[in-house]
């Protein structure tokens, strides 16, 4: 039994320690490393908390390892320990400094809270109106004319509002390292302000269960600088969705597209039922999480549903492996500016 | 051997509907009933508060209701209250010919609120095309005013059982306490619709 | 009934007497049974869940079964494994605890446990019809409603039953303390497990109606068409949410708060020392309670309630960690200065209290709103509520069948195989669950069929899996070792930890009447008491005389067919006429048995002592 016991607690360092080598996390992705003022303030809280809980266990485990040192009962030994009623000094002890510890937890919490809260900015800084679809993001700069999917672009150092609603069901907004999350509901808009620290692309994910693809529902957040981020605004909105390609695969391609894909898919300053596909050829992922080659994408065209069960698209058009191709090679042509995910820095692998 | 349940007339127990254990523990349980109940309508009242003002496009509040019919119901209801707790005097009596009777008027009482109830759904579904899916208020009033016409159904139902099942064997503490049973849940449906009448029908006419 | 009349009845005679039992023993027994068979299913599901999520991008199962795999496995552990056991255990020791011959109403009983055996059954038949719920175990609108299929339907319908049964229990069991205790078993003598079952049920009957009226709306949003979720018709989803976690926070007490008795029944026995602060426990369970009904928002923080409501709930979730607090060092003062004998029973306990603490100081940390919008639906809330849930309430169901095994079966459970099932459950456990306090900080939600490759969440979903094979190992020591005890296991001796409460003194097997006398209680500890301070036996309230028993029934086993197969016609409601004609059929044998109940005089019978012979008599 003790050899036995010695094996399990080294399994147990075992477990620990490559998670010591795992480190937080992925940069990009942890919230334990936080490059935005909501994430911020929330390891802020994390860690105040955790450390005043890890004291109270500290007492408890001091308490019940004394206890359990001392008052074994020894073979034969059968004396009946006094019965103690209680003690109210000590319970009140145990009262009392909970009491405080709570408020000492509370007040900061509180006071964060609202600070997270406080909208009246909202009017003289740049919007971002979020739809959530399952299982896609559609970011739409208001102000702009600027359309946009998956990828949201922010400029660093800014507050940044986001407004944000679902088309079908709740879905969760959430960029852990840059801020925490906040609910898309179907029937209120629900608004919150990010701000980042540093250039980047981080990966946002759906936090709510939203159906079989949820865990596939990823997005990406791309913080640039303010001069790169007005670039790209300009050259998103001098966007021409009619503009033809200069070969002729991605020709027909846009052909193709337009006769299939449009009913649901736009290019330009359009929301749609599906992504809008403007500046595609720039997406760091698409699908939430597929590299962006031509093979991936045509696997995509012919068969989404095996890549993303349960999404929209299956099953709404039909296009042969060579016109998928086509669209393929139109899409990936998609490059509407300069400022691109490696201008931020590219995505960490 | 088996337990006398009969109520001796010399020497009345001041209530026979708890006399016998299975009574005393009918009473405290059909409180607790109660109890769960509240918290059933207040679910429900809140749903109603939170969607009363969700009417997507159809008939408002103030387009549906009309003080004379739901003002009648309330007095029928709170007549029939009254009249229950007649029966339960007569019943601390040992008089069980008039206990039936109020408990009779009681339930005549009840009907006629049901039949009234009725009839306002009916207005509304064929005057106003006001129905249980035209929208989130619909659905609300419905339920809500639906649940408690479902009570109402239940203890007349009750009612009707407990008077015929024991009209030839007069009162003993056997059903006294069954018949106390009733009286405290028709006492509750009667608070329910105090309630329904004020957020419902007073407020939505305010607003 | 003597133990050589039992052991010569045939099989159907056993299961007709189960079939028709209202003997709250019998019933208990029928609860546990039903729960650790959906304990088995609920964990099997479990270990799908954690071997898809054993390498990145695995595909052990499909993304639709997964969600199906996360709902039921949710749904059945807490509704029909860790409910119904300890709903069971309330059941079996509770009335033998306060000196009582039965529960308040019998016939109710029987009913409650019909209903959520068939509510669960209902509910996993799901899996043969075209596919199980798959909305999550909080089945939050508008996805529920949208789910495709018939799995919602179940979901509601097999909960709406085994709630209904759940509320009868709970009244059940209040009246049953209010109006039933021995001569001299004051309110502030109950042993506190009696305690925790009055206040659990409180918290039934007042947390439950709450989930009913939520299960009615969404039954009539599914079934009838009904507008109360669909936002096109002016609806409200967040009403979903509301009413569920009104029920839903309270539940969460509803399951603890049995298991803080059953500790604090095992730490003074094993100690041989009183528990510390009696009042202070009693207080501090009422205090849990009452604000357990005041913080369901805390799993709403990131739904955009504004930052008063968010304030307020928060601070009211951190004071839910005083009372708890509380509890804790109490148990530990109760071990100082003690006589502890450590064995199975014990041991559950003593893991149980680094175990809970942690998951006590997580809820702490994640009832801080801010430091919320990061653990909100991550695995870092996985963690906490398993801490809690397996750490709290699974460690309490164990500690408890070893502790009360002897008294309901006659048999001791093997200590070698229970200290092999402890170790390997519990380091199994520590392994599955402290690891996913980081991957949630790591960015891993909850809910996710797959997560990617280089995210830097493979180790630890990997040590998580194994931990998950290590709680299964455990387990099925665990059931070895009853089926072990059921072949070999030593009979114990009257009273064999020593116990300080009234249901040790009564002899084993229990008489189906508990008490040939009522006892008379002198005190706190009953009968640790007359151990003390008399001979060990508890002074008899009453001289012998007739005693007054329920007769057996099979009508609320009939009354639960019925209801079942009404709930077969909701879900098919809206599919043809066929599901209308079947829902007039099942309420027609349901209201049909009603009225067959209330017609029929049901005076019970006595049980007359001739020497010491029980004989039975009708009425």
């Amino acid at each position: 039994m003790k050899s036995w016991m010695g094996k399990m607690k080294a399994i147990m360092l075992f477990g620990f320690l490559s998670l010591l080598l795992a480190g937080c996390g992925k940069e990009n992705l942890t919230a334990l490393d936080p490059k935005g003022y909501g994430a911020e303030k929330s390891l802020d809280i994390i860690l105040l908390t955790t450390g005043i809980m890890v004291g109270v266990f500290l007492v408890v485990i001091i308490i019940y390892t004394i206890v359990l040192a001392r008052f074994r009962r020894k073979k034969g030994d059968n004396h009946i320990p006094e019965q103690v009623e209680g003690s109210k000094k000590l319970e009140t002890i145990w009262t009392v400094i909970p009491i405080i510890l709570v408020l000492i937890m509370g007040i900061p919490t509180v006071v964060y809270t609202f600070d997270l809260a406080d909208t009246s900015e909202a009017s003289s800084t740049l919007n971002i109106n979020v739809t959530g679809h399952q299982y896609w993001w559609n970011f739409e700069y208001e102000d702009h004319n600027v359309v946009t999917s998956q990828d949201l672009y922010i400029p660093v150092g800014e507050k940044v509002y986001v407004n944000m609603l679902s088309s079908d069901v709740i879905h969760s907004f959430w960029v852990p390292t840059i801020t925490g999350k906040m609910d898309v509901n179907p029937e209120n808009v629900n608004t919150m302000y990010i701000e980042a620290y540093e250039e980047g692309v981080y990966w946002g994910k759906c936090a709510e269960l939203c159906g079989p693809s949820h865990s596939l529902m990823d997005f990406k957040v791309i913080v640039v600088s303010p001069e790169e981020f007005e670039q790209w605004i300009t050259d998103m909105q001098n966007v021409d969705p009619e503009e033809v390609p200069t070969d002729a695969v991605a020709q027909e391609g846009q052909e193709l597209f337009q006769s299939n894909c449009m009913s649901c898919h736009a290019i330009g300053d359009a929301s749609s039922a599906g992504p809008n596909l403007t500046n595609f050829g720039n997406r760091v992922h698409f699908v939430g999480y597929l590299e962006p080659t031509k093979e991936n994408l045509v696997e995509w065209i012919m068969d989404p549903e095996s890549l993303k069960p349960g999404n929209k698209m299956t099953g709404m058009y039909e296009v042969t492996e060579e016109e998928a191709e086509k669209i393929a090679e139109y899409l990936m042509q998609l490059k509407s500016t300069d400022v691109t995910p490696e201008s931020a820095g590219g995505l960490i692998d | 051997m088996s337990q006398d349940y009969s109520i001796d007339p010399k020497n009345l127990p001041e209530d026979p509907s708890r006399v016998t254990d299975e009574g005393k523990f009918k009473h405290l349980g059909v409180w607790m009933f109660i109890g769960g109940e509240s918290v059933l309508f207040a679910s429900l009242f809140g749903t109603y508060i939170a969607l009363k003002d969700s009417t997507a496009g159809g008939p408002t509040t103030q387009d549906l209701y009309g003080l004379e019919l739901v003002f009648l119901m309330t007095m029928l209801l709170l007549t029939s209250s009254l009249t229950s707790v007649y029966a339960i005097y007569h019943m601390k009596n040992n008089n069980f010919k008039k206990m039936q009777l109020w408990f009779g008027i009681t339930g005549l009482l009840g009907l006629g609120f049901l039949a009234c109830e009725i009839y306002e759904f009916a207005h509304y579904v064929v005057d106003y095309g006001f129905t249980f899916r035209s929208s989130a208020f619909g659905s609300a009033f419905y339920t809500l005013v639906g649940f408690h016409g479902g009570h109402v159904i239940f203890g007349l139902a009750w009612l009707i059982t407990l008077m015929v099942r024991n009209a030839k064997r007069g009162l003993n503490t056997y059903n006294a306490a069954k018949y106390n049973s009733f009286s405290l849940y028709w006492h509750f449906i009667d608070v329910v619709w105090v309630f329904i009448f004020t957020v419902v029908y007073l407020m939505g006419m305010v607003s | 009934m003597s133990t050589a009349t039992t052991q010569k009845r045939s099989v159907s005679a056993v299961i007709w007497d189960y079939l028709t039992t209202v003997d709250h023993k019998k019933v208990g027994i029928l609860y546990m049974l039903g729960g650790a068979f959906f304990f088995l299913l609920g964990g099997l599901e479990a270990l799908i869940i954690r071997i898809q999520l054993i390498k990145p991008e695995n595909d052990f199962v499909s993304a639709g079964l997964y969600n199906e795999m996360i709902t039921m496995h949710g749904t059945t552990m807490i509704f029909f494994a860790a409910m119904p056991i300890l709903i069971g255990l309330m059941n079996y020791i509770m009335p033998l605890q306060i000196g009582a011959r039965d529960v308040a109403f019998p016939f109710l009983n029987a009913l409650g446990v019909w209903l959520f055996i068939f509510g669960g059954l209902l509910m996993n038949v799901s899996w043969f019809t075209g596919g199980a719920p798959d909305a999550g175990w909080t089945n939050y609108a508008p996805l529920s409603l949208q789910s495709p299929g018939h799995g919602v339907n179940y979901y509601v319908m097999g909960l709406q039953l085994s709630g209904a049964g759940t509320l009868m229990s709970g009244i059940n069991f209040i009246v049953t303390i209010v109006r039933m205790r021995a001569p001299g078993m004051t309110y502030m003598r109950m042993p506190l497990f009696s305690w925790t079952t009055l206040v659990t049920s409180i918290l039934i009957l007042f947390a439950f109606p709450a989930f009913t009226v939520a299960l009615f709306l969404m039954q009539f949003d599914r079934m009838f068409e009904s507008a109360f979720f669909d936002i096109a018709l002016g609806g409200n989803s967040i009403i979903w949410q509301h009413l569920f976690w009104i029920f839903g926070h309270p539940e969460v007490y509803i399951l603890i708060l049995p298991a803080f008795g059953i500790f604090s029944e095992i730490f003074p026995t094993f100690s041989k020392k009183r528990l510390f602060g009696y009042t202070a426990m009693v207080f501090a369970t009422f205090l849990i309670a009452f604000l357990g009904f005041m913080v369901w928002a805390h799993h709403m923080f990131t739904v955009g309630l504004g930052p008063v409501a968010n304030a307020i709930f928060a601070i009211g979730t951190m004071a839910i960690a005083v009372p708890t607090g509380i509890k804790i060092f109490n148990w530990l003062l109760t071990m100082w200065g003690g006589s502890i004998q450590i064995n199975s029973a014990m041991l559950y306990a003593l893991g149980f209290i680094p175990s809970f603490t942690i998951g006590g100081m997580t809820g702490v940390m994640l009832g801080a709103t801010v430091a919320d919008f990061q653990y909100h639906d991550t695995y870092f809330v996985i963690a906490h509520f398993h801490y809690v849930i397996v750490g709290g309430v699974v460690f309490g169901i164990l500690a408890a069948m070893h502790y009360w095994w002897p008294l309901m079966f006659n048999r001791i459970l093997n200590e070698t195989l229970g200290k092999w099932a402890f170790w390997t459950f519990f380091f199994g456990f520590h392994l599955t669950f402290f690891v996913q306090h980081f991957l949630g900080l790591m960015g891993m939600p909850r809910r996710y069929w797959v997560f990617l490759e280089g995210q830097g969440l493979d180790v630890g979903n990997f040590v998580s899996t194994i931990g998950t094979f290590l709680m299964t190992i455990g387990v099925l020591i665990f059931l070895y070792n009853i089926v072990h005890t059921y072949f070999k296991g030593e009979v114990p001796a009257q009273d064999p930890w020593d116990g300080r409460t009234l249901e040790w003194s009564v002899p084993t097997p229990v008489p189906f009447y508990n008490f040939k006398q009522l006892p008379l209680v002198r005190g706190l500890d009953a009968l640790w008491l007359e151990k003390m301070e008399g001979d060990g036996k508890i002074k008899p309230a009453e001289p012998v005389a007739p005693i007054h028993m329920p007769n057996s029934s099979i009508l609320p086993f009939i009354m639960a067919v019925g209801f079942t197969i009404a709930s077969f016609g909701f879900i098919y409601q809206l599919d043809g006429p066929l599901g209308r004609i079947t829902i007039y059929i099942g309420m027609a044998i349901a209201v049909g048995s009603m009225i067959i109940r209330s017609l029929r005089d049901d005076h019970g019978y006595y049980v007359e002592f001739d020497e010491d012979e029980p004989q039975k008599e009708g009425a």
